[in-house]
């Protein structure tokens, strides 16, 4: 079934909609088509595609609320699992934050679909995988990667009217090369809605640099260090901070973003004046959907500007609350920077340490959002403006909001895979003073 | 997107009534699908398929505070189909369950096969697997998560906030996440195994707040998803054991008011306890502690797809080579045996044929400290030159292809009588650590750091004040080499991850961890305190 076009998703949705006799109801239909191709030891190892549609609807009797699902569009089932929804609600306890559906809204849609992604063949991942290992082979490295593709759609509707629908793609590969001694390792990931920006012979070039300079790897003594994260090193951070930007969870105390006395830090200095964040659902580079997970429509929208906190996310129920005007939840994450590459930030470095990925991030303590993980993939000794020699990895224990307060220089931002979070992000490479160290790893 | 405010955990399936949720597809009808894709696929060219048809099950009751924030009952269900051709894997799926779909799926895995062939430079080597015919098994619950109403399950939770609340807690979220997976294996060796397996979790978290300070401390709860129905929220007195300063553990059932209550009394004495002064010191771990350090530093390192490098893209390599496997290798002190057991009863991973349709078993990695074996699938038992799967193969839905996962993987109880007590009496200095926390590993699985829920301090073999600010750094092998006592099977506890993530697509799996209490010496403790400004 996978993806249906705007009017057969609206034909469906107006039907739901119309035979509930509930006090509202809101039907959504999802639907996507993705295929894979996975590579390890210079074999393909796995490759598959999956489709799946739903219909979910949801109806409210005042404040109780009734969610059903199906996956069959006669008439017959459209009715059973309207009425199925119905019966539940009716036996539902009621929710006292429960909100209303949203009313009738305007979405402008966002650049999320392509259709050279859209059009992926098997045979298209098989050339991926097969070109990232003769290029491999070809110099004695070993890959082991994988390339993600898929398209699907999202289409709503509710009883006040209102109506969605958009269309997504994604590509996303990513690679890592290891030495035949397994001394060395190197990475590489590109993550984009537009197949065509997908280069796997440039990309895969990277991750063989990387492994073959990353052998013969010296000890450094663990500590604090001016480092260099590229974009994926540093994202790794910054979006597990932003799984924490809810506005409620300030408001209770119960956030870094909590005032000592009570309210929160909107407004106050949390990051260096370096430090800005932004979400738009219309960036060219890293779209998200025009709307949230309530159906609220999302709009540019300022985060950190200047290093003060100006937005946090607000649920349409905290919002009201707490007497704000709901705006869509943020989609993506988007942080500014200069036009520095990753090589120039490292010839402007007297001495630091270069660090490809990151790795393993936990959560330590949410008071601070001390994290903890590990570089992996190429971790490189600076000195004089050039790289000296590969180092051994390290475990850090740091908090992205100390590290955000120490930055030196910020490069070009680009759009990195997402691994922490669950958004788009883009994020510059960044050169920060006293980065914490705490130990070494043997791991390669 | 879940549209009208409702957060739905969509990547569970969709969406279904409660009345459902007792229901099963038809034994033939399975056979039925799973025979149009074998013949399909066949016919196609494949020279092995395996068919699962899978209905996949969960019910989600969540609260905070005095609310429910929902109820939700997911359904997936659908058809995967894997298969050989030109010695190489391909797999489809579909949600559309007839013959003509399942038929067209087939087609697509062997055409998916074929187009990357040409680069398998080692075609795909199968252990042998005898067909079992058709047989069927359940999860031995005694009672059925599913058939237990909803008002049942809601009336529990707002019990358990409410004694919270009434407590002192600031804030308490409480879950019940039931899983049933009725999965129908299916393959050209001559299989049909129907299967019914079942698994219950009902984590908790309090919160205290100190409002003129700004701190917050969350204690977690301290019970262990398990492979059991819901007579696991019995709270039976048999089941609890009660530490030397007076915490309560539960093993095969859980008192979760009970623990609730003590959970905010311990939230609150969080935010004052001693933040710890760094140091090596001697590790007294709780089973509910343990089991995570044992899932990270040997769990993962032993799967062998780990260690051949076929997830060096994702979760990593191992440290554990082959050519320490064949040395037999000292990864811990002589007393520490390591088990990997797909059988266990009670346990997450707790099945009779695997997603491979290969019969579960038990066997060693470490025994005398010494490593001993790995966990292995089909396509991988020749590399370890064995003519047999060790069973250890999971797909977490009909959509995705299954792979190597790991098996419960557990520390055997000492030999020699030892209470928890008779532990901590002979620590001069020392921490006792209960309850997970976090946690993490490199890609090679050597260097690890892990917190924990609760620290107390250790003196003179007494237990002295509470700490905060706990976390140990350690290496692997010198880890389990600094294991030197461990403590009798009177306190054997299993520690579970519901959770647990590996594999591109990624996948999750649930898995259980036992062990007894166990001490550690000369551990290096960091405090993870740090100002904002």
């Amino acid at each position: 079934m996978g993806i249906f076009t705007e009017a057969q998703a609206k034909d469906v949705l107006t039907k739901v909609v119309a035979m509930s006799k509930a006090d509202e109801c809101t039907a959504q239909l999802t639907g996507q088509i993705q295929g894979n191709v996975r590579f390890a030891l210079n074999n393909v190892s796995t490759a598959g595609l999956t489709d799946d549609t739903d219909l979910q609807v949801q109806v409210a009797y005042g404040k109780r609320v009734g969610i059903a699902t199906i996956n069959q569009f006669d008439d017959a089932s459209l009715e059973r699992v309207v009425r199925r929804a119905e019966e539940l609600a009716k036996l539902a306890p009621e929710n006292p934050e429960f909100m209303p559906a949203v009313d009738k809204q305007v979405y402008k849609t966002s650049p999320t679909f392509s259709e050279a992604t859209a059009a992926i063949t098997p045979v298209y991942r098989a050339k991926v995988a097969a070109t990232s290992i003769t290029a491999c082979k070809a110099q004695n490295l070993i890959a082991a990667g994988f390339l993600e593709d898929g398209q699907s759609f999202v289409a709503f509707a509710n009883s006040k009217g209102n109506f969605g629908y958009q269309r997504s793609t994604v590509l996303d590969y990513t690679c890592t090369v290891r030495t035949e001694d397994g001394r060395g390792s190197g990475w590489v990931g590109t993550d984009t809605q537009d197949a065509t920006r997908f280069k796997v012979e440039d990309d895969i070039q990277i991750a063989m640099r990387k492994a073959s300079a990353s052998s013969e790897a010296r000890a450094l003594e663990p500590g604090k260090y001016t480092v260099i994260l590229e974009p994926m090193a540093a994202a790794g951070l910054i979006g597990f901070m932003f799984n924490f930007f809810g506005a409620r969870e300030a408001d209770e105390g119960r956030s870094f973003l909590s005032k000592a006395g009570g309210g929160n830090k909107i407004g106050q200095q949390v990051f260096g004046p370096q430090v800005n964040f932004y979400t738009d659902p219309w960036d060219p580079v890293a779209p998200s959907l025009p709307w949230d997970e309530e159906g609220v429509p999302r709009k540019r929208m300022d985060l950190v500007k200047d290093g003060k906190v100006v937005a946090l996310d607000y649920s349409r129920y905290w919002a009201q609350k707490q007497g704000k005007a709901p705006v869509g939840q943020m989609g993506n994450i988007l942080m500014t920077g200069g036009t520095k590459s990753t090589a120039e930030l490292v010839r402007s470095t007297q001495r630091g340490v270069l660090v490809t990925r990151t790795w393993y991030i936990r959560m330590v303590d949410p008071q601070t959002v001390l994290l903890t993980g590990l570089t992996r993939d190429g971790t490189f000794y600076i000195e004089n403006g050039q790289i000296k020699y590969p180092i051994k990895n390290f475990r850090f224990n740091e908090s992205p909001v100390i590290m955000l307060n120490n930055v030196e220089e910020l490069g070009k931002p680009v759009r990195v895979p997402p691994d922490e979070v669950s958004m788009n992000i883009m994020v510059p490479p960044m050169k920060l003073r006293d980065f914490t160290f705490t130990s070494l790893s043997d791991a390669v | 997107m879940g549209v009208g405010g409702i957060i739905l955990p969509s990547m569970f399936g969709k969406v279904i009534a409660a009345e459902e949720l007792n229901s099963a597809i038809d034994v033939a009808v399975k056979k039925a699908l799973a025979d149009a894709a074998m013949n399909a696929a066949k016919s196609a060219g494949a020279s092995y398929c395996d068919v699962r048809v899978g209905r996949y099950l969960r019910q989600f009751v969540i609260t905070r505070e005095r609310n429910v924030e929902n109820v939700v009952n997911t359904e997936s269900s659908g058809v995967g189909i894997r298969v050989l051709a030109d010695g190489a894997w391909g797999f489809a799926a579909t949600n559309a369950m007839t013959t003509d779909a399942v038929a067209k799926a087939a087609q697509q895995a062997v055409a998916i096969a074929k187009a990357n062939a040409p680069t398998q430079t080692a075609p795909v080597q199968l252990a042998p697997v005898k067909g079992v015919g058709e047989v069927s098994w359940r999860t031995p619950i005694a009672k059925n998560s599913m058939t237990v109403p909803i008002k049942d399950k809601v009336d529990l939770l707002m019990g358990v906030n409410a004694a919270a609340m009434d407590a002192g807690a600031d804030f308490i979220s409480s879950i019940l996440f039931l899983v049933n997976e009725q999965k129908y294996f299916a393959s050209t060796d001559g299989s049909y195994i129907d299967q019914d397996v079942h698994r219950i979790w009902a984590p908790m978290e309090v919160t205290a707040v100190d409002k003129k300070t700004g701190k917050f401390r969350v204690r977690d709860g301290l019970s262990a998803p398990m492979g059991l129905g819901f007579e696991y929220l019995d709270g039976r007195a048999a089941d609890k054991t009660v530490g030397p300063n007076g915490i309560i553990s539960y093993g095969m059932s859980y008192d979760m008011k009970e623990d609730a209550i003590a959970a905010t009394k311990q939230a609150r004495e969080k935010l004052t306890a001693k933040s710890v002064k760094p140091g090596k010191y001697d590790l007294v771990l709780d089973p509910n502690h343990l089991g995570l350090t044992i899932h990270e530093t040997v769990g993962h390192p032993l799967e062998l797809d780990r260690v051949l490098g076929y997830e060096a893209n994702y979760a990593g390599t191992s440290f554990a080579t082959m050519d320490k496997l064949k040395a037999n290798f000292q990864y811990g002190s002589d007393k520490v045996n390591i088990v990997a057991d797909k059988t266990q009863p009670g346990s997450l991973g707790a099945v009779a044929y695997d997603d491979e349709g290969v019969k579960t078993k038990k066997w060693d990695l470490i025994r005398n400290g010494k490593l001993v074996g790995y966990q292995a699938t089909r396509d991988q038992a020749h590399i370890e030159g064995k003519s047999e799967s060790d069973g250890c193969s999971y797909a977490d839905s009909w959509s995705n292809v299954q792979f190597q996962r790991m098996a419960n993987i557990s520390l055997e109880p000492g030999k020699e009588k030892m209470s928890v007590a008779d532990m901590i009496g002979n620590v001069e200095d020392g921490i006792y650590i209960l309850g997970r926390g976090s946690f993490s590993i490199d890609q090679q699985r050597y260097n690890a750091q892990f917190g924990g829920t609760l620290f107390y301090e250790i003196k003179n073999g007494k237990i002295t004040q509470p700490l905060e600010d706990v976390a140990y750094q350690i290496r692997t092998p010198e880890f389990w080499a600094a294991c030197s006592a461990i403590c009798d099977s009177s306190d054997y506890r299993m520690f579970g991850s519901f959770f647990d993530g590996k594999g591109q697509p990624s996948q999750v799996s649930a898995v259980s961890h036992g062990s007894s209490t166990t001490r550690f010496d000369g551990i290096n403790v960091i405090n993870t305190a740090r100002s904002l400004g």
